[in-house]
């Protein structure tokens, strides 16, 4: 009843802590310190998941609360994958699951059992940039470099989603072709904010990674 | 975030069995509103139920020729899907228009509708909100109220409801399909579906503990031409302030819901009669008993213009 | 001795720009676009295995804690230590500081850190931080601006400058004027919202503590950190070669440094610590908002005889004003003039820089003034300024300025932006969309602050620098390589620069837009002292020496760098002191904005749709990273006059839309392909680089140029800013 202990298969894959509703029960001690203590301090729960990263098999124990962003970015420390907001809204966290970007901290680290991930760490090396990498260095597509990992991860997904097909707020034709115009760049890629204002840059950047690859 | 215990579901069934069995439990599918949530603390599970394994991630054709929407449906696959641009084109334009191309590959369809609103006191735990903490007050009334709520709100709470999906939904007649813990199924009408404050502004919806949504419904296609605008200060990934989703005939009828003014889409179908007679007439029917406050009067021009210039493009 | 820079620089090696002055990629941008640059929180490379501080900030906006109950935080799973300011001991107050960075048992302010919760885990730390029951008496307090401007006090005078200035007879002048303006406008407070939040990991030996940080001025920071604990300032070493965003909000010392340290000595163990971005914006500074008044009287003939401006902020007890009059003394020619500063007490947070402090709200006022003038006077914007251009300083005119090409920056964007098509307000219509032009002046005093470095030349001719200037994605690390390539006539290929660490010589740092000029300045000192060493090491004249092709070359004889410091490295450091020509004379930075808006005549909304900017800054170091600063500068320009404030619960006392969601700054979809011409110039009384500063300028004027061409589009002229919808629609044409 004390302390975390690790995940064990059970009916439905449950993976709970101590008990039924993980609740720490109060000491009498603090009992008498108030009431509500007991219902607030709940013990950690571990369970195991493995998923791929960046094309390699990686198995962890993590506390459930752990999000994908923490778990790349502290266990495995893949810190390329930046935490600006940690809430949705600012996309330095932007990674790529099962071919999909995704803000990695607004998911959990056990919900991903067989993901395949790919971080900035994944797309290209510093002596072997990934195309969109070294676009984003010639075209001087960032400044302090805090958003420019999860830049990059949308931006070579937006690429991919364009090619895809899916529409976006500013396509205007819903049955039409899609191409990699600068409006649909910049309208797709409004989910990463640079507060340093490398936009224009990074579309110029993708704009030329788009035309190579059409 | 308080700690949690986690399981996976397979099957719906087992999904509510698993909440009956759990005082204090959440289900959890794109989790981008839930976990934003429990980080704050503003939600704090005691366990998490994930029903991304439940198959419910399918679109099919209903026999009356509408759609059934997975759950599970992210919306990114939702506004793409090709029926969905052809037929129901006010629901890609309005799934587009909302938050992020990141934020849209994780969320669902039932997620979108059970997002929870985005007042900035509700985020705040310092402060007082009836919504978070029944009884402790609002402190967006007479606070900061430019993004909140001017129409179907109470003393109690202006929350705004925060979707866009939610808005093309209602005007498209959706209905909600659900399973309780014990395995009944309902079906809800979309525009039942969400709750208003009066003096319960916690209660948001009219799901039962437990029940889990399955699906989303559409009837068959109305035809007509599918508008959704979208006003806000920034050109994109920024909630409402308001939104105008439209459906067009050709001899001038149709049918407006509005976001970004009320706690749930907004849509009086009474104010839809006037449709031929302008934007203004309807604008007048639709905000027949508005209470704004002086930061978020002007939504009541905003929403009456820009559904002036959405029945211009609808007509031209 | 460090060099002394007293009379304007001569002829210099920096003038071959071989090097200088061509638009290399960042040298560290492999690193940053593949994630292998490490900022202060990610230091698993420093660090092993920290343990995390979560910071809890205050709950109400004014009073005192009456009681702190650790009870369950501190017995919370995996929790080492809880920290408030009664358990802190003894905390001094940084000399950049206004308010406690820990707070307690007063409250200053709105999420004043008031706890650091340290566990072994993010998430057990964040946990025990939501178990901590704070008890509070709340008192009232004072968070409206506008409502305190008739009790405001003339503050003491700041960086030299007297609160106010008078030349002439304004009053009289203003009175006697054919044509008048006399308007107020307002600017709301802004929040820096970088991207990395302030972050910090500290680690103690004994008494000395090493902080990993995010910090713009290493050496502010060690001072502030040590006196803060006490400690001698030989104690603490700062490390902060990646910083994430700055813009003003990483001058100082803040809340993360102090915590992560105090949690590191009550845990045992290292500490890492970043603010959650939701404490952010309330616990850090911020720019204040402003109430500003400008009086503008001209002749027939459109040419000022009086101007005033007048400006009124707000701060916490000590605080400083927003001197949003500064670049009014300077900017505009006219023979009557005043100024003046007030300020009120607010119990907001901290206000303090922001990117360009006081020209940039103060140009957010003055150029839609401006603009408002030349309508009064027919005239067009750009000729009146012009009209009015000076080369001498109006309240000075013995002073001149030391160079100065504000017009040429307007004639040469006129014609690149195609001024000459724009049509009077309102009778530009392209379908949904009303378009207009607006344009404005860019003005931004060029600082210069003194800063050192050390070079070390190695036996295989790699060439190494070291300075504890900060590279906040200026391109501070490119533009110090390039300055020493040139200088030691080696590729840039040879250079090793090394930034942000307090072991390093003390630079200028990064702020006031002074960091790229002042620093390089102090490698160019230190390069000078270098190549003297060289030379004598390879047995030739130093007066004599010339450094080309990897080769020093006297009287014939050339030797290889790279076979020079055989035995032992050259290691030299040396520095650079400005002396009083930027007293002698005026020393600015010009520019001229241009925009085109469109606004959607339902809704209000406004979408710019083309952005130029034409600056004279002197010598461009680094065209391709300048014009990112300015491109940048332009970003955050257009946030301003759209979407940007810090909206104020007035009754509660804080900023309410405290997150990146709430907060709006411009996304992609908001900024259009932006243009930036730099001119081609050098200004040998600024620095022997001949360069200024330009990561400023180009804010300044942004907003006011967007104004203007809403006010073209609509005939709408909104003095409040953000120019958001709801302030256009009342005045917006019929729908149709």
């Amino acid at each position: 009843m004390a302390g975390p202990r690790d995940w064990e298969i059970s009916r439905r894959d449950l993976m709970v802590g101590a008990g039924a509703g993980a609740v720490l029960a109060a000491t009498p001690k603090l009992a008498e310190a108030g009431a509500s203590l007991a219902s607030e301090t709940r013990m950690p729960t571990l369970a195991s998941v493995s998923f791929t990263v960046n094309g390699e098999g990686r198995r962890l124990e993590v506390d459930t609360r752990t999000t994908l962003l923490d778990a790349l970015r502290e266990r495995l420390q893949l810190t390329g994958t930046k935490k600006g907001c940690d809430h949705g809204q600012c996309g330095a966290c932007t990674v790529i699951v099962d071919g999909h970007r995704i803000n990695s901290c607004l998911t959990l680290a056990v919900m991903h059992e067989g993901s395949e991930v790919t971080t900035i760490e994944g797309l290209g090396q510093p002596e072997n940039l990934h195309p969109m990498q070294a676009a984003f260095v010639k075209h001087d597509g960032f400044q302090c470099g805090y958003c420019t990992p999860g830049q990059i991860c949308s931006a070579v997904a937006v690429l991919d989603e364009i090619k895809a097909g899916i529409p976006s707020h500013v396509t205007v034709e819903l049955d039409g072709e899609l191409l990699p115009t600068s409006d649909e760049i910049r309208e797709r890629m409004s989910g990463n904010i640079c507060r340093c204002g490398a936009y224009s840059n990074i579309v110029d950047a993708m704009a030329e990674v788009a035309g190579r690859r059409a | 975030m308080k700690a949690f215990s986690y399981e996976r579901a397979r099957t719906p069934a087992e999904a509510a069995a698993a909440a009956a069995e759990h005082e204090d439990a959440k289900f959890i599918a794109g989790g981008t509103n839930l976990l934003d949530l429990m980080k704050l603390e503003i939600e704090t599970p005691a366990h998490l139920i994930d029903v991304n394994g439940l198959a419910l991630d399918t679109i099919e054709t209903t026999p009356e020729g509408g759609l059934k929407i997975g759950a599970l449906v992210r919306n990114t696959d939702l506004a793409a899907h090709k029926r969905v641009r052809k037929d129901y084109a006010l629901l890609t334009r309005a799934l587009m228009a909302g938050a992020s191309g990141q934020l849209r590959n994780k969320a669902t369809t039932a997620g979108n509708l059970l997002q929870r609103t985005r007042c900035p006191y509700f985020y705040d735990t310092a402060q007082p909100c009836n919504k978070r903490s029944p009884g402790s007050g609002c402190a967006a009334i007479g606070g900061f109220s430019r993004q909140l709520g001017l129409v179907g709100v109470s003393d109690a709470c202006i929350a705004t409801h925060p979707s866009d999906m939610g808005v093309a939904m209602r005007a498209l007649d959706a209905v909600v399909e659900t399973v309780k813990p014990d395995g009944e199924t309902r079906t809800i009408p979309v525009a039942e579906f969400h709750r208003l404050p009066g003096d319960t502004p916690h209660v948001e919806n009219a799901l039962e503990k437990g029940e889990l949504i399955t699906a989303m419904t559409l009837p068959a296609p109305v035809g007509g031409k599918h508008v959704y605008r979208k006003v806000r200060d920034r050109a994109s990934y920024a909630f409402a302030l308001i939104s105008v989703g439209a459906v067009v005939q050709p001899d001038g009828t149709g049918r407006v819901a509005i976001g970004g003014v009320a706690p749930k889409p907004w849509r009086v179908e009474a104010a839809e009669a006037d449709m031929k007679r302008g934007a203004k007439a309807v604008a007048d029917g639709l905000f027949a008993n508005a209470r704004p406050t002086h930061h978020n009067e002007f939504k009541r021009t905003l929403a009456e213009r820009t559904l002036g210039s959405v029945l211009t493009e609808a007509r031209g | 001795m460090p060099m002394k820079f007293n009379e304007p620089a001569g002829a210099n090696p920096i003038d071959r720009q071989k090097v200088i002055g061509k638009p290399f990629d960042r040298i560290e941008g492999p690193l940053k676009v593949t994630g292998r640059a490490p900022y202060a929180y990610e230091r698993h490379d420093a660090v092993e295995n920290p343990a995390v501080g979560f910071v809890v900030g205050a709950g109400i906006a004014k009073g005192r804690i009456k009681s702190i109950d650790v009870t369950a935080a501190r017995k919370a799973p995996g929790v080492l230590a809880v920290v408030t300011a009664e358990t802190a001991g003894k905390l001094g107050l940084g000399k950049y500081n206004i308010a406690k960075l820990l707070g307690g048992p007063e409250i200053d302010h709105y999420h004043q850190a008031i706890a650091v919760v340290v566990a072994e885990s993010f998430e057990q730390a964040r946990a025990a931080a939501g178990l901590l029951r704070v008890d509070y008496a709340a008192e009232k307090g004072v968070f409206d601006l506008r409502g305190t401007k008739d009790t405001s006090v003339k503050p003491k005078p700041s960086g030299g400058d007297e609160p106010d200035s008078a030349k002439g007879d304004f009053a009289g002048a203003f009175e006697a004027a054919a044509v008048k303006l006399d308007e107020t406008y307002t600017t709301p407070d802004h929040a820096h919202a970088m991207m990395e939040p302030h972050a910090s990991m500290a680690s103690w030996d004994g008494n000395k503590v090493t902080v990993w940080t995010s910090n713009q001025m290493i050496d502010w920071g060690v001072s502030d950190l040590a006196k803060t604990l006490g400690l001698p300032k030989e104690n603490v070493r700062l490390v902060s070669p990646y910083v994430g965003g700055g813009f003003g909000g990483k001058l100082f010392l803040r809340a993360d440094a102090v915590l992560a340290a105090l949690g590191a000595k009550a845990a045992g163990r290292p500490v890492k610590v970043a603010l959650p971005r939701p404490l952010v914006f309330n616990n850090t500074t911020h720019r204040p908002a402003t109430v500003q008044r400008v009086r503008i009287g001209a002749g027939r003939d459109g040419k000022i005889t009086a101007i005033g401006h007048e400006t009124w902020s707000g701060n916490l007890p000590n605080g400083k004003p927003e001197n949003a009059i500064d670049q009014t003394r300077l900017l505009y020619a006219g023979a009557n003039r005043m100024t003046a500063t007030r300020l009120a007490l607010l119990n907001l947070p901290e206000g303090n820089a922001m990117r360009a402090p006081g020209e940039a709200p103060g140009l957010m006022a003055l150029e839609i003034a401006m603009d408002e003038m030349a309508g009064k006077l027919g005239m067009d914007p750009v000729e009146f300024r012009i009209l009015n251009d000076t080369q001498v300083d109006p309240e000075n005119p013995e002073r001149k300025f030391s160079q100065r090409r504000l017009s040429e920056c307007f004639r040469i964007g006129s014609g690149r932006f195609g001024w000459s098509a724009r049509k009077q307000p309102g009778e530009t219509r392209d379908g949904r969309w009303l378009v207009g032009m607006g344009v404005a002046t860019a003005f931004r005093g060029n600082l210069v602050m003194k800063s050192a470095a050390r070079a070390r030349l190695a036996a295989d001719g790699r060439i190494t620098v070291e300075t504890d200037m900060t590279d906040i994605g200026t391109g501070t690390y490119t533009i110090i390589a390039q300055t020493t390539a040139e200088m030691l006539g080696v590729p840039l290929t040879q250079i090793d620069v090394k930034l942000g660490d307090s072991a390093f010589p003390v630079s200028a740092g990064s702020g006031g837009q002074w960091g790229a000029n002042s620093a390089t300045s102090g490698v160019y000192a230190c390069c000078v002292k270098l190549r003297e060493a060289i030379a004598r090491q390879a047995g030739l004249d130093p007066l004599k020496a010339d450094f080309a092709d990897g080769q020093v070359t006297a009287d014939g004889k050339s030797v290889a760098l790279a076979g020079v410091a055989n035995a032992r490295d050259i290691v030299v450091e040396d520095g650079i002191e400005f002396g009083d020509l930027d007293k002698r004379y005026a020393q600015s930075t010009f520019g001229a904005h241009f925009v085109e808006i469109g606004v959607d005549h339902a809704t209000g909304e406004s979408r710019i749709r083309r952005m130029l900017a034409v600056c004279a800054a002197g010598r461009i170091l680094n065209p391709k990273s300048a014009r990112s600063q300015v491109i940048g500068a332009m970003t955050m320009g257009a946030g301003a006059a759209l979407m940007e404030e810090l909206a104020v619960d007035k009754e509660r006392g804080f900023f309410v839309n405290h997150d990146l969601a709430g907060y709006e700054v411009p996304v992609h979809a908001d900024i259009p392909h932006q243009e930036v011409v730099f001119l081609d110039e050098t200004d040998p009384y600024s620095s022997p680089m001949k360069a200024k500063g330009v990561g400023e300028l180009g804010i300044c004027g942004v907003a006011a140029a967007v104004a203007n061409a809403i006010y073209n589009a609509t005939g709408v002229r909104v003095r409040d800013y953000p120019i958001t919808l709801d302030k256009l629609l009342s005045a917006m044409p019929e729908v149709g």
